[in-house]
């Protein structure tokens, strides 16, 4: 049953414990399970500090669970997860490439050639809308643009598993939904498994096949996952117009809101100990 | 624009002024003239260098020789060292005690082992200057392959990066970019322990010119050495910043606009 899917979590617990101070100890995640089809676009949501990034470290192999296994197309995981394309949350471009020169990295690292990797950097740099950026260096680029350039620099590995950590949550709106409608586009071509965190639900909504609520931290699990049976290929400026699009959206709001509160007073209590 | 020409102003008529004091003591006092020279004798002496006798350049080209050998040697050597130390952390925890006991030594006190090991020639004097490179290279190397973010390195292995790719698209030039910024020091350390060694005993270079004129109290000498060793490491100096601004373009620089 496992096989069928692209990435399976495994009844997944992560508990950190600090390095200087073994005594303390805090469980992020505690028994999820998390599984994404081939070709299924799953967006995670959840309050901030509850435990997504730490989720999505897990299916890359950066970070090694408690205990749960994590399987991708029937394999078991073991260090690094080859078939992913993970975008971060935190700037991970490196400083003293050039734009281009960043994209196409992992080209390089595979072993493609430098002409035809710049060729097709230059495109891809074109495909998010930075043009005539390819030899600026990330410190000259806004945050949006080197969000642009992190996810050229994902995509154009052409990875099985996309993992992708709030990616758009630094870009305007407009700039957001070309860039949303941009993915969705790669995503129905290629048909990729996605796992997308937001804190967005509106975005989780319009571009999801599922959406997976989290619980407020500590020990964190999914509350409960919504199947998003709206019509494909969207839109997403205008699906969000759609009646079942708000019906779908106060369903799933009202199971967030009530996390969401409770997250903000966990970490209010926390920082006035 | 204004502003820099009037601050050039100010510090030429302070140095005027300097040079114009210095000469008037040195007129009045025979025990000033015979300390501390005078600056006409000391402009004479140079330009007996320079263009009259010419017999500075084979001086000044061996401590440049020494001085650039000794850096290139002592960077080359600290990264290679600082690389593999930083990326085994249990042959850096084996190593830290030493390494802490040679950089607090005064390495200076070396110059006579260096002269006794390797002769009177350039060799001593770069080995000298090398062990001031070094440990200045080492550390920063060091601190630079410590200092990559966690994040970017996940995302190179995330890229497929193997150990290679790694060293060569990240630790390097993570590392490098501390070596540039430590640049001025490591090309002055090289400097110094040119001079010094040359000081504690050689045949050539500016050290011993000046060794020798002090043998002989020729205080004319001594200075016009000075004087030599200072401009070469200010234009030392200025190339080493043109450089490190050339190959450090990639790093943020606050507030780099137009001003109209
Ligand atoms: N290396 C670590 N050591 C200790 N605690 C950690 C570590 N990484 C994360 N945590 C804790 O685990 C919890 C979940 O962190 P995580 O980064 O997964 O949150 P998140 O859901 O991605 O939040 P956000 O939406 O704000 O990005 C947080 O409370 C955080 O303090
Ligand atoms: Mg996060």
């Amino acid at each position: 049953m496992a096989s069928d899917y692209a990435l399976s979590l495994c009844d997944i617990s992560c508990t950190f414990i600090s390095r200087d101070n073994p005594g303390q100890r805090y469980a992020a995640v505690a028994n999820t399970t998390l599984n994404i089809a081939p070709g299924e676009f799953v967006s995670v949501v959840g309050p901030t500090g509850c435990g997504k990034t730490t989720l999505l470290n897990v299916g890359a192999g950066l970070l090694e669970p408690s205990s749960g296994s994590v399987t991708v197309h029937g394999k078991k995981l073991a260090g690094i997860n080859q078939r992913a394309g993970y975008m971060f949350q935190a700037d991970a471009l490196m400083p003293w490439k050039s734009a281009l020169d960043n994209v196409i990295v992992g080209l390089l690292f595979r072993g493609v050639e430098q002409a035809a990797a710049r060729e097709r950097g230059i495109a891809w740099l074109a495909r998010v809308g930075l043009s005539g950026f390819e030899d600026r260096y990330p410190h000259q680029l806004s945050g949006g643009m080197r969000k642009r350039v992190a996810m050229a620099q994902t995509l154009i590995l052409d990875p099985d598993i996309i993992l992708m950590d709030e990616p758009f949550s630094a870009l305007d709106v407009q700039t957001r939904q070309l860039m949303e409608n941009e993915l969705l586009d790669l995503w129905s071509e290629k048909k990729k498994a996605v796992l997308f965190i937001t804190h967005d639900l509106d975005e989780a909504i319009a571009l999801s096949d599922r959406v997976v609520v989290l619980s407020s931290g500590p020990a964190t699990h999914p509350l409960g996952e919504f199947p998003i049976d709206l019509p494909r290929p969207r839109d997403v400026a205008e699906i969000r117009n759609q009646p079942h699009f708000t019906e779908l959206h106060t369903k799933i709001w009202d199971v967030l809101r009530d996390e969401v509160l409770k997250g903000y007073i966990q970490h209010k209590n926390v920082a006035e100990e | 624009m204004d502003n820099k020409f009037l601050l050039r102003f100010w510090q030429i008529v302070l140095l005027i002024l300097l040079l114009a004091g210095w000469q008037t003591a040195s007129t009045f006092s025979t025990k000033i003239a015979f300390f501390f020279g005078d600056p006409a004798g000391v402009a004479g002496k140079l330009l007996d260098w320079f263009f009259i006798e010419r017999d500075i350049y084979l001086h000044l080209g061996v401590t440049l020789i020494e001085t650039l050998l000794a850096f290139a040697i002592g960077t080359a050597i600290g990264l290679l060292v600082g690389l593999w130390l930083a990326l085994n952390p249990r042959a850096a925890a084996i190593a830290d005690p030493f390494l802490k006991a040679m950089n607090a030594m005064p390495r200076v006190i070396l110059a006579p082992i260096f002269a006794l090991w390797f002769g009177l020639g350039i060799a001593s004097k770069v080995a000298l200057a090398v062990t001031l490179v070094f440990f200045i290279v080492f550390f920063n190397v060091f601190q630079g392959v410590r200092e990559v973010s966690p994040t970017l390195l996940a995302n190179a292995r995330i890229l497929g990066a193997g150990r290679r790719d790694l060293l060569r698209h990240v630790y390097l030039p993570s590392a490098m970019s501390w070596v540039f910024s430590s640049l001025h020091i490591s090309v002055g350390m090289a400097f110094v322990g040119a001079v010094v060694g040359e000081y504690l005993g050689s045949a050539r270079g500016v050290g011993y010119l000046i060794l020798q004129a002090e043998g002989s109290f020729d205080i004319l000498t001594v200075f016009a050495g000075i004087v030599v060793l200072t401009l070469c490491a200010l234009v030392l100096d200025t190339l080493v910043g043109k450089a490190e601004k050339h190959l450090m373009r990639w790093q943020p620089k606050i507030g780099m606009t137009e001003k109209i």
